[in-house]
């Protein structure tokens, strides 16, 4: 058994668990934090996206015991029903999902993937390695990725993504 | 996943007596969690790295970089002197992955990552790589992502990393700390084993050895490339990489180094094709023939005979655009 401290969405919580509980059973099964969703625990569709230390990372590659006083970022802590983040309401305006199972990965990685465009971080297909980095449709899809939808939602997702980071800048 | 005892390692000494007593680094784990799910590997005890002193990127003495070790994909990829003076290698970062796996990967610990070979992931399969001595199952079966060029009758898989591949083209140099505490610097091509008799082996590092750097050698002057091309658009590894850094003197070619990824069990480089190129001027022939001794003893098994044409045509793709005069990087 590890003991391990998580700061989720700024409230420290203890947990005792076998070294093998990933970050993402961490959260689901022992702080009962359910946003967060499981695909295919592998690395490979990011429906597990959280935001550990500002930066977004998929929580089933991960071991809770490797995140000792790590401040983390879940779905919960970005918004509320009634007090959505820009992000969320874009996602709402644009019809960004169907069976919404990919939504929270999306939002914690979009929120994440603007901060990263704002540090001026290249991507695949910037022409330019050295920026500004704009968030065009082409840029949102690459830097989006590592996201997948099964519902195929990605026209609004792409939508609702350039919108709220139109705004926010 | 099968139990194991976790440990944080507190200092490099530590960590390397801990390895060589049998116990696993895990560094990002994006690699090494994947397959202990799986239970392709099962290390009795992991020593999380994570804590060490090797998250800097440094100017060595001769003008070169240092990477350590725990630098992620991104920050490395993202580090303005790495874009400005060795872009193939934030490139080549850029095309891997997705940005969440590459806010986690690390420098060591992607030089490490293990073959996607299908039958290596599937333990109700025989794999020599898994299971030394029980066959290849690829070798006859769906291998679409395997090698053409250095394989052996024992392993056909590749090497599937795009970050090493810029590496292997830019001189780069590894740096190891053993268990004794001795530090060696290693080639980026020589890092890397052919799978020969033994494809368990991916690399030369041996119990206890920890990669402390990547070193990158002063930056050189010419365009470069990496180009990957993948089964889409992103998020999925390469089926054949080129990195390219080319110098033109007028209309001939002054310098040229190449690497390949996805062809090979490490990324496959050439020193006769650089030869070849070098004081010639560019021509679609010359071209042809550096793509002609490149593949002379390519070997497709299948499913992956495509790759020989494909390399073909991307290497010359490549070389049409390193070669232009004119035109920025
Ligand atoms: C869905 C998916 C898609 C991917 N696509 C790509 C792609 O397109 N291109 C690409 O290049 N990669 C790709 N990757 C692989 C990814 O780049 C690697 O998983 C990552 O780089 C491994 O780094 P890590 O730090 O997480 O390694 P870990 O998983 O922590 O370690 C991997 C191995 O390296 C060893 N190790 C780690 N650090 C050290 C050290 N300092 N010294 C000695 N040994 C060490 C570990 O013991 C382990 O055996 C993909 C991965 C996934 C899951
Ligand atoms: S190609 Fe190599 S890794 Fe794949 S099944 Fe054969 S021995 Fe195993
Ligand atoms: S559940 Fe983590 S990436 Fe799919
Ligand atoms: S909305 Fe259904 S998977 Fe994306």
């Amino acid at each position: 058994m590890e003991s391990t401290e998580l700061v989720v969405n700024g409230k420290a919580h203890k947990l005792e668990a076998d070294s093998r509980v990933t970050l993402l059973d961490a959260l689901r099964n022992h702080l009962g934090l359910t946003g967060t969703k499981k695909g295919c625990d592998h690395g490979q569709c990011g429906a597990c996206t959280v935001i550990v230390e500002g930066r977004r990372v998929n929580s089933c590659l991960t071991l809770a015991c490797m995140h000792d006083g790590d401040e983390i970022t879940t779905i919960e802590g970005i918004g509320q029903p009634y007090n959505l983040s820009a992000l969320q309401s874009a996602f709402v305006a644009h019809d960004g999902f169907q069976c919404g199972y990919c939504t929270p990965g999306q939002i914690c990685s979009a929120t994440a993937m603007i901060e990263e465009a704002r540090a001026g971080w290249p991507s695949f297909v910037s022409d330019d390695l050295d920026g500004p980095a704009e968030l065009s449709d082409e840029e949102i899809s690459e830097r989006m990725s590592g996201n997948l939808c099964r519902c195929a939602a990605y026209p609004n997702i792409v939508n609702a993504i350039r919108q709220a980071a139109g705004e926010q800048s | 996943m099968k139990p194991f005892e976790y440990a944080k390692a507190t200092a490099h000494a530590d960590a390397t007596a801990q390895a060589a007593n049998n116990a696993t680094f895990i560094a990002g784990g994006t690699n090494l969690l994947d397959l202990m799910k799986l239970e392709v590997m099962a290390p009795g005890k992991l020593v999380d790295i994570n804590r060490l002193d090797l998250s800097e990127i440094s100017q060595t003495d001769d003008g070169g970089l240092r990477i350590g070790a725990l630098v992620t994909n991104s920050d490395c990829a993202a580090d303005k002197r790495i874009r400005d003076d060795y872009p193939v290698l934030s490139r080549a970062i850029l095309a891997g992955a997705s940005g969440q796996l590459r806010n986690k990967a690390t420098t060591g610990g992607n030089l490490c990552q293990r073959t996607r070979c299908y039958y290596f992931y599937d333990t109700a399969m025989p794999c020599n790589k898994r299971e030394p001595g029980s066959g290849c199952q690829a070798m006859e079966g769906f291998n679409r992502i395997h090698a053409i060029l250095g394989a052996s009758d024992a392993c056909i898989a590749t090497y599937p990393g795009d970050m090493a591949v810029a590496m292997t083209a830019l001189h780069a140099q590894v740096e190891i700390e053993d268990k004794s505490g001795d530090i060696r610097h290693v080639p980026v091509r020589e890092f890397h084993l052919l799978p020969g008799d033994h494809p368990e082996k991916d690399n030369i590092l041996e119990p206890g050895d920890l990669i402390t750097a990547v070193i990158l050698p002063p930056p050189v002057e010419g365009k470069q490339i990496y180009q990957k091309v993948r089964d889409r658009a992103s998020y999925a590894f390469a089926l054949c990489s080129v990195a390219a850094i080319v110098k033109m003197d007028g209309d001939t070619i002054a310098s040229v180094a190449l690497a390949f990824g996805g062809l090979a069990h490490k990324p496959w480089c050439d020193e006769a094709v650089e030869e070849l190129l070098v004081g010639q001027q560019p021509s679609a022939e010359l071209f042809g023939k550096a793509a002609d001794l490149l593949l002379a003893e390519a070997q497709g098994y299948g499913s992956n005979d495509f790759k020989v044409p494909l390399t073909r045509r991307v290497l010359i793709s490549v070389l049409k655009k390193a070669t232009q005069t004119g035109a920025a990087s």
